[in-house]
């Protein structure tokens, strides 16, 4: 593959580090000290779901075991997502020190990268990397000369399941199982991988850690809002002039970021990837936050040109693949909303069945085990309602152009 | 199958199982080696990877059916698989699906009479940024035009 590799910037996470600093750092500290300053960061979870990390490793840490584990979610499967791909390419040492402070913070001896199986590429430039840290002992046993600390990090190659981005469905798939979702309660920080307590973090969430135990949870908040704090790297593709990994503090509205990216003649903004919403053009004076558009970074931009009812199709013919069809919502509810959206194209619908169509969206949002289930409808109901007139009225009967 | 051939399968198996362990945590990682090396697990291959690592065949079967990286019937000699999703369509996916089926004759999800091919498609490539995207095997190319991709498929042994 070509490494595109750009000198990047930004204010946390593409700021200056040196490798091993955060590892130095957190084994000079207590674990509660380091436990307090990730406190004091407010970081939550940026996988989407945005959980407080602190409040994951103080359970994780908390939970009674002889054996702990400490995930890094890199199965970045959601569509318009690649930050995770650039991280791992090019910034390793934050992702895996990361780790080792994780691992330290809530006692785990084992560290597990869960890949993509569309990047097998990056397998053998992250096991030659891990390599070098077992050298330069920032793996293994006694790590920089701290008594009784082991930790090691493995690599494990997932197989293609949008699905195992949910991280007991991670869980079961590393088990040797069918990537299908567990019932939660129980949840992994007590039962987890083989049993044990196990703490699933996203690898932006990790390289923040590094960060944030060098220079200070003050320093990390002072960046973004006041619920969202530090910074987020947005995934930006689509209509735009220059796409890519873009690093900007929480809070940053929508129309700002366009300009950024140079998309001047976007009409919608899909956030969060396919199970996100589509927000359109009167509303891009929303901010990115967990208070009012959540994201795990995904941005796609959609121009004048764009035909959204083609775009919903795509999204759902994508969730219909990858439902993993143990519960009934999920397996059933993609492939009657994809109907839908198939009749409207065909202009071959009553308004009754779209609306039916739409309470069962919100069904499937309440009823559906994990969380692919409960947002999958997410487009369908954001798309229909936001962009109705093209879709419905578009002053030929509602054929949609047709 | 002949039997010295089930026997080297079994052999290289038991080396898979030597390498990751006879836990069923290696599941997994045994079949992506399988995968890699024959582009398919047939049957022979789960049955023993079942006895080795002490579970039912159906257990294996069912995980193989669930990823979509894993498959029991074989595919061509190279696997091709395009992403299909937005940001990769809106760049221009279907040309590249249309020129790739002109060129070898087949629909997409099919296999090339002469079995160097099989073209599929992926969801999500993750490189929504530098699209369209497509993978041959385990290499990806960016940023392609249909005649870039044709010629790219030419240029596989």
């Amino acid at each position: 593959m070509e490494t595109l590799k750009k000198k990047r910037t930004g204010p946390v996470i593409f700021s200056e580090y040196k490798r091993g600093d955060a590892i130095k750092k957190a084994l000079s500290m207590t674990r509660e000290d380091i436990l307090f300053e990730l406190k004091d960061s407010k970081l939550k979870g940026r996988g989407g779901a945005g959980f407080p990390t602190s409040t994951k490793w103080m359970l994780t840490a908390a939970a009674k075991s002889d054996e702990k584990f400490l995930v890094c979610n890199a199965d970045e499967g959601e569509p318009g997502t690649f930050k995770d791909r650039v991280l791992l390419m090019e910034y390793p040492e934050l992702v895996f020190d990361g780790m080792v402070v994780g691992g330290y913070t809530i006692g785990a001896k084992k560290g597990i990268v869960y890949l993509r199986g569309e990047y097998e590429y990056l397998l053998k430039p992250l096991e030659d990397y891990l390599e070098v840290m077992r050298k330069d002992n920032l793996l293994g046993k006694n790590i920089l000369g701290k008594k009784d600390f082991i930790f090691d990090i493995e690599v494990f190659l997932g197989s293609g399941a949008y699905v195992c981005g949910e991280e007991t469905a991670l869980i079961e798939s590393l088990e040797g199982h069918r990537g299908e979702p567990r019932n939660r309660p129980p949840y992994p920080i007590n039962t987890g991988y083989l049993g044990r307590p196990t703490s699933v973090n996203n690898v932006e969430t990790l390289a923040a850690v590094s960060h944030i135990v060098v220079k200070g949870g003050g320093w990390f908040a002072k960046f973004g809002t006041d619920k969202s704090t530090g910074s987020k790297l947005f995934s930006v593709s689509g209509d735009c002039e220059r796409p890519g990994v873009y690093e900007l503090p929480w809070g940053i509205k929508i129309s700002e970021l366009l300009d950024i990216v140079g998309a001047n003649n976007a009409k919608a903004v899909q956030i969060g990837g396919a199970s996100g919403h589509c927000v359109p053009k009167s509303q891009f004076n929303r901010t990115m936050a967990y208070e009012d558009v959540a994201t795990g970074g995904s941005v796609m931009v959609f121009n004048e040109s764009r035909n959204m009812l083609h775009v919903l199709k795509n999204f759902m013919e994508f969730f219909v693949d990858e439902s993993c069809g143990q519960c009934t919502p999920c397996r059933m509810g993609n492939v009657k909303l994809l109907e839908g959206v198939e009749m409207i194209e065909k202009g071959e619908y009553t308004f009754a069945h779209i609306n039916k169509l739409k309470d069962l969206g919100r069904t499937m949002q309440l009823a559906s085990k994990c969380g692919l289930g409960q947002s999958s409808p997410n487009p369908f109901i954001s798309i229909l309602e936001n962009f109705n007139d093209e879709i419905f009225n578009a002053g030929d009967g509602g054929r949609n152009g047709k | 199958m002949f039997v010295a051939e089930k026997n080297a399968l079994s052999e290289e198996i038991e080396s898979y199982i030597n390498k990751y362990g006879n836990d069923r945590s290696s599941l997994l990682m045994i079949l992506h080696e399988i995968q890699k090396k024959h582009r398919h697990i047939s049957e022979f291959a789960q049955q023993e990877v079942a006895r080795l690592l002490n579970i039912h065949p159906v257990e294996v079967y069912s995980v193989i059916s669930f990823f979509a990286f894993l498959n029991s019937n074989p595919k061509g000699r190279n696997l091709v698989r395009i992403c299909q999703t937005v940001s990769c369509d809106m760049k221009g996916k279907s040309g590249l699906v249309k020129a790739i089926e002109r060129e070898l004759g087949i629909e997409i999800g099919g296999t090339t009479k002469d079995n160097k091919f099989t073209v599929e498609y992926a969801n999500c490539l993750g490189l929504c940024d530098m699209g369209p995207a497509m993978a041959i095997n385990d290499q990806v190319f960016l940023q392609l035009t249909p005649e870039k991709a044709v010629e790219l498929l030419g240029k596989v042994k």
